[in-house]
């Protein structure tokens, strides 16, 4: 809404159970559990359905009872993001302003600004938050500190920011501590888990590449002795689709999961070693089997992994918790050439595997 | 489980501990510990593990902190060399597209 001074949440969102009046309109009540819908929206987003629209009205929220003593807790209308708060608070009564992010979580938002300091404190004034609470907290994820100007909120409005922890499974330690958080409640971690529930993620990000490396290997197995020839490259293209389709998986799947334990700093080495052994296991499995390709052609497809591998995990870095700017464009220039000059290898390889 | 460290030697960090009041909050807003506090003021006690993201500089009110901010990604590297513009999560950068990390770490159970 827009334009009106005290823009609400929409009452009909189906998460909310009912609503407070005030003099500033009504204020919608959301329960901390979270339902089956909640959770089916989630689990389908994470595999990119609907993922940009998956959002919640921005403004202020009652969780449970809350009144003029409860905390105020500062999310982002990424659904996502506001269920993994909510889930958090069961048996507790608090206020949760919702920033406009845009549908995207509070890290990225805050990278971007759009969880930023104008924002909130644009949203403390149209919420009427003074009227709604006594005290002057608002606690920000400590996630959103990129985006937020702690400082210049309390100069701007009568609210002090405290910054929460980086998790909100901490929160209920965070509050009962009265608002202190741990150090190792501020640090961000990248566990498996976390990792885990990225791979789908980032496979089906880098899938249409694989594809298309599929396709080109595809058409490409048909060169040869005689030029072209259609029945070779029925026969070759297996091999060429499944080469692609391996470094996709060893690089945005094996190499993630596997991250602590490959040798390197950079993620491009790391890819590139998950490469290895991917083609080394493809490879001798196929052997085993009794498949037999030309030098010229193992050469290709194991090259193929390596530098293949080694791109998709490169760009894992984004995913990632702990890389910076200046040190992936570090990585990039060193590893770059060499995948660059190794998927050159391997193409021109593939193609000698047609008369080799 | 082995630590995961990116790079060492390659952040823009820069900090200036004579403007710096202790106010603290670049040790509660720093995600890897970068900032310690030191008697009455704070300390880079591991610069290494920094991500340039930027945190500290903006809730520093003392200016006591520089750092050139930005996206660890690659594909956002990418795809600033097609559009000219800044490094910034997204195909084309702006506000509205989240871009490759997709969910990121950072929906996974974060605030
Ligand atoms: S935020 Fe700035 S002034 Fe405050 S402790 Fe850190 S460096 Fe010092
Ligand atoms: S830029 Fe981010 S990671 Fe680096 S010291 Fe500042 S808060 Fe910590």
């Amino acid at each position: 809404m827009p334009g009106s001074k005290v823009a609400r949440p929409r009452l009909d969102q189906p998460f909310v159970i009912g609503a407070i009046d005030t003099p500033f309109g009504e204020v919608p009540v959301i329960p901390a559990a979270l339902t089956r819908a909640d959770r089916v929206g989630g689990y389908k987003v994470r595999w990119g359905i609907g993922r940009y629209t998956y959002t919640v009205d921005p403004g202020l929220y009652a969780l449970g009872a809350p009144d003029d003593r409860s905390p105020v807790l500062v999310s982002a209308n990424y659904k996502l993001s506001f269920d993994a708060l909510r889930r958090e608070l069961v048996g507790r009564d608090a206020w949760i302003l919702v920033l406009d992010t845009r549908g995207i979580n509070v890290w990225c938002a805050a990278g971007k600004g759009t969880f930023g300091t104008d924002e909130l404190v644009r949203r403390i004034e149209s919420a009427e938050l003074s009227f709604m609470v006594s005290h002057n907290i608002v606690v920000v994820p400590q996630l959103g500190a990129p985006g937020v100007n702690g400082p210049a909120v309390r100069r701007d409005t009568r609210f002090r920011v405290v910054y929460g922890p980086v998790r909100a499974t901490d929160l209920p330690a965070f509050l009962d501590a009265g608002m202190r958080a741990t150090p190792e409640m501020r640090r961000v971690r990248f566990t498996a888990r976390d990792r885990a529930v990225l791979v789908p993620v980032e496979a089906v990000n880098e899938l249409a590449i694989a594809a298309w490396v599929a396709l080109a290997g595809v058409l490409l197995s048909g060169i040869g002795p005689g030029w072209y020839s259609l029945a070779r490259a029925l026969e070759r293209a297996p091999i060429a689709v499944l080469t692609a389709f391996a470094a996709l998986l060893a690089g945005t799947a094996l190499a993630p999961l596997a991250l602590p334990w490959l040798p390197g700093r950079m993620f491009s080495t790391k890819g590139a070693v998950a490469g290895a052994l991917t083609a080394a296991a493809g490879l001798g499995i196929a052997s085993l089997a009794g498949l037999a390709l030309s030098p010229a052609a193992l050469a290709a497809v194991a090259l193929f992994m390596v530098a293949g591998a080694s791109f998709g995990t490169m760009n894992f870095t984004g995913t990632s918790t702990y890389t910076s700017l200046h040190g992936v464009e570090k990585e990039m220039r060193v590893a770059m050439p060499l995948q660059i000059a190794g998927a050159v290898l391997a193409t021109a390889l593939w193609i000698a595997g047609g008369w080799f | 489980m082995p630590e995961l460290r990116y790079l060492e030697d390659v952040v823009t960090l820069e900090f200036d501990v004579e403007k710096c009041t202790g106010c603290q909050f670049c040790t509660w807003v720093c995600p890897h510990g970068v900032f310690a506090m030191d008697g009455n003021r704070a300390k880079v006690v591991d610069r290494g593990a920094c991500m340039e993201c930027g945190a500290c500089q903006i809730n520093c009110a003392f200016d006591a902190i520089h750092v050139q901010r930005g996206t660890g990604c690659a594909a956002a590297i990418i795809a600033s060399w097609f559009n000219g513009g800044k490094v910034s999560c997204g195909p084309t950068g702006d506000a509205d597209s989240e871009g490759a990390c997709g969910e990121t770490p950072k929906g996974s159970g974060c605030c």
